[in-house]
């Protein structure tokens, strides 16, 4: 029999306000096993603490019972009293009646009996604990961050910096991201590529920082500390180790017509590329789709003009596996898809942009060399109009996203001053819902391209765009604030569509058993003070894959990611959680159910000779790897033989709670 | 807002099973209406009006007698709010006033003026299809 004590605790008044403490603690007393029962105002405090660790020195407790909040909340702590006071920590159960009681009920009269149970319940579970130990692993020195865009860059750069490896694997044939596409940043109108550039630079020559690029996760397994990643490097038909960049290849390729993905298909490019000049690394890949040579086995012209005969046709994807202590997924965003917003002509009009494809016609080194000219006859437009929220705060599922996308308003004021500065004789409306601007020095920009440019900003947004005969987009709207009917024949309509994550974050989630919320961004371990974890350890999360941000607040998060990896590498071993699934040799049916239930791939079957009452045989029986056990219970509840139990929580404790719950 | 308008209030939000307290006044309703300016109280107006319970102002104005029920907004709104509804239910609540206005079907043909909208009927019937 355990020597139990239970600690009542009164929360200030959040649980003793509908909770009557005393009469819990006094009915603890007769609870069996229970040698000593008090209550105390704040448990977690330090004279809470002293007084259970007193208590369990001065009547020699085996086991407690804390009477408490939620044991997400102070589990660990009690846990920690106990261990210094020389108790297993493993010893301790919480009785959750702040959360589970005080706060959902009213009035003592229910809330009192309810924590009473409560308390019981958890007595009746810790007279079947035993004592667990925790285990050790080790930690692989090394991060893997799955994207480069300035997310993973800056993340990748941080811990790179502090001593340890990292790769970085990115889909595209470049690191860069958004930010390369981007011609200028708010507020401060800096040159986006300028400030991006160095730093795609450093991580090329860091000696700390690998580079996949073109590449993709293709699994993970493993667990904090020790996870093993297959790599896919699809094959470029370029040698990256021979290539000088040279370039030659592309400027020889007949192969002309290709979408440009870089500039948003507002032009093409050749079948052999590099997405952009300043592309990181250096090194064209050949696009078999578009490529002469792979749809019709002749050509060959860029092999034949390669100086260095980096060129390689038979090249194949290749899968390379590495170990990785932590994880960064930094998979970044892309715009939705404008085509279901029938009433803007996006469709219809090649005059009708996305604000990144306006990103793109403005940036020198884009498919117009900066000049802002319209899709369609290449004249410059005189009058433009610029829609906002198109697809944000929109409740309709099927087009568009029920979040304010955040960045919109500011790129709109900023989009709209770089043109008035360039084409002072353009006018340019916007249509507005609500302009949204908290950030330092944000309104003040915005107010900006209203007084300084004379920005027409109209409160509403747009009915209807009508392509007319004469090339112009007639853009129906009203303008709220006046009551007033606003037609505008526009030259150019600029629509500010909704963000989205990056879809393959679906397929990563999976992988890595990350939560994810109903629009596809990641979910953190907890939204304010863990906002760069996944509830998944040893997983950390960088830029908009977890909500809409700007580069400012991203590189900020890049660099709290970096310091919570740094914080996991510096450490030489990890302490394992003891609460991890055990089968019972002689109970073991082998019918392989736990296997095929386990999410995490930590059983495993093994022939084993076994001693039944005395008869020696040989049986198929189930193997829990305690390192990649995480401890969810879902093969103890699926075992039909009941061979398998979960420390900590095994049938027997969690039977005994519901007899106890039952029995009343 | 009296008693009596609170009761018509939510007869029109039973009538038409929407939710005003989601309009963000984004316009877009009023900006697709191709009669906005046959209407003294806008399209946009009409979910604050409900919200506080103007309902005598809304069951007096023009709007509800002047509505083509095209039903563009209830097709646009981003938050689902559906204003042509709303309209719709605004108009059924003072129809229900007035009292033997019923129109029967036989007596729509000889009603119909040559000029009258194909679309203007069409909506008719489909609103009024209850």
């Amino acid at each position: 029999m355990q020597r139990i004590g239970v600690f009542v605790c009164h929360c200030g008044s959040n649980i003793a306000a509908t909770v009557d403490v005393a009469a819990v603690a006094e009915a603890a007393k007769s609870q069996p096993g229970v040698v000593f029962a008090t209550d105390y105002t704040y448990m977690c405090s330090e004279n809470g603490q002293n007084l259970i660790a007193d208590s369990i020195k001065e009547y020699g407790l085996t086991a407690v019972v804390v009477c408490s909040c939620s044991p997400r909340m102070h589990e660990a702590t009690f846990r920690k009293v106990a261990d210094k006071a020389g108790l297993n920590p493993y010893m301790v159960e919480i009785a959750n009646i702040r959360e589970q009681c005080s706060w959902v009920h009213k009035d003592t009269e229910i809330g009192t009996p309810k924590a009473i149970s409560l308390m019981k319940t958890a007595v009746a579970k810790v007279n079947l604990n035993t004592p667990l130990q925790e285990g050790e692993s080790k930690v692989t020195k090394r991060a893997l961050i799955i994207g480069g865009g300035i997310a993973g860059i800056q993340t990748a750069l941080d811990i790179a910096d502090a001593g340890y490896k990292v790769d970085i694997v990115e889909k595209t044939p470049s690191i860069g991201g958004r930010m390369s596409q981007l011609d200028k940043t708010f507020p401060t109108l800096d040159c986006s590529s300028c400030i991006l550039t160095p730093k795609m630079t450093e991580v090329a020559q860091h000696e700390n920082i690998t580079l996949y690029t073109y590449s993709e996760v293709e699994s993970v397994s493993g667990y904090v500390g020790d996870f093993t990643v297959e790599i896919r490097r699809k094959a470029r038909y370029v040698h990256e180790d021979i290539c000088t960049g040279c370039g030659l290849c592309m400027t020889k390729c007949p192969s002309k017509k290709a979408k440009n993905e870089f500039n948003r298909g507002l032009n093409t490019r050749t079948a052999i590329y590099t997405p952009f000049a300043q592309a990181i690394p250096n090194v064209p890949v050949i696009d078999t789709e578009a490529c002469i040579h792979f749809r019709t086995g002749k050509c060959g012209i860029c092999a034949k003009n390669c100086a260095v005969q980096a060129i390689d046709y038979e090249q194949k994807d290749e899968i390379i596996t590495e170990k990785y202590g932590a994880i960064v997924v930094a998979t970044g965003f892309d715009l939705i898809d404008l085509k279901p917003f029938g009433e803007y002509a996006y469709n219809l009009s090649p005059d009708v942009v996305s604000s990144l494809e306006l990103e793109r016609i403005l940036n020198a080194a884009g498919p117009t060399s900066g000049h802002l000219q319209r899709m369609s006859d290449h004249r410059q437009p005189k009058e433009m109009v610029f829609i906002q929220c198109v697809g944000s705060r929109c409740e309709d599922d099927r087009r568009g996203k029920p979040y304010c996308s955040k960045i919109c308003c500011m790129y709109t004021a900023k989009q709209a001053m770089l043109i008035k500065d360039h084409y002072p004789d353009v006018n340019i409306h916007v249509f507005y819902i609500d302009v949204r601007t908290p950030g330092k020095a944000f309104d003040e920009f915005y107010r900006r391209a209203v007084e300084d440019y004379g920005v027409d900003y109209i409160k509403g947004q747009v009915g209807k765009v009508t392509p007319q005969a004469d090339g112009t987009l007639l853009v129906h709207g009203v303008d709220m604030l006046d009551q007033k009917v606003v037609e505008i024949n526009a030259d150019m309509v600029v629509l500010a569509a909704a963000v989205e994550p990056n879809p393959d974050i679906r397929k990563l989630a999976t992988m890595l058993t990350l939560s994810i919320d109903n629009n596809n961004f990641l979910n953190e371990a907890h939204p304010k003070l863990r906002p760069v974890e996944a509830a998944t350890a040893g997983v950390f999360m960088s830029g908009v894959v977890q909500g809409p941000r700007d580069i400012p607040e991203t590189v900020a998060q890049a660099g709290a990611a970096a310091i919570k990896v740094v914080g996991l590498l510096a450490k030489d071993k990890l302490k394992t959680n003891p609460c991890v699934a055990q089968s019972d040799e002689l109970y073991c049916n082998g019918c392989s159910v736990c296997q095929n239930v386990c999410p995490y791939g930590a059983i495993s079957y093994t022939e084993k000779e076994v001693r039944d009452h005395g008869v020696r045989d040989t049986r198929r029986i189930a193997q829990v790897n305690p390192a990649l056990c995480k401890g969810c219970g879902a093969c103890s509840v699926a075992c039909p033989s009941g061979a398998m139990n979960l420390k900590g929580f095994s049938n027997r404790q969690i039977m005994a709670e519901v007899d106890t719950v039952l029995c009343q | 807002m009296t008693i009596e308008e609170a009761n018509i209030r939510e007869e029109v939000l039973l009538i038409c099973g929407c939710d005003v307290t989601r309009c963000m006044k984004c316009g877009k309703c009023s900006a697709s209406c191709p009669a906005y300016d046959e209407f003294d109280i806008k399209p946009h107006q009409f979910a604050s009006y409900i919200a506080r319970g103007d309902m005598y102002e809304l069951m007096q104005s023009k709007t509800i007698w002047n509505c083509l029920g095209c039903f563009a907004c209830v097709e646009r709104c981003p938050r689902d709010v559906r204003p042509g509804k709303l309209i719709d239910g605004v108009r059924q609540a003072a129809v229900r006033r007035r009292g033997g206005t019923h129109l029967q079907p036989e007596d729509i043909p000889s009603r119909i003026d040559p000029d009258t909208p194909q679309q203007l009927l069409m909506s008719v019937l489909r609103r009024e299809r209850k």
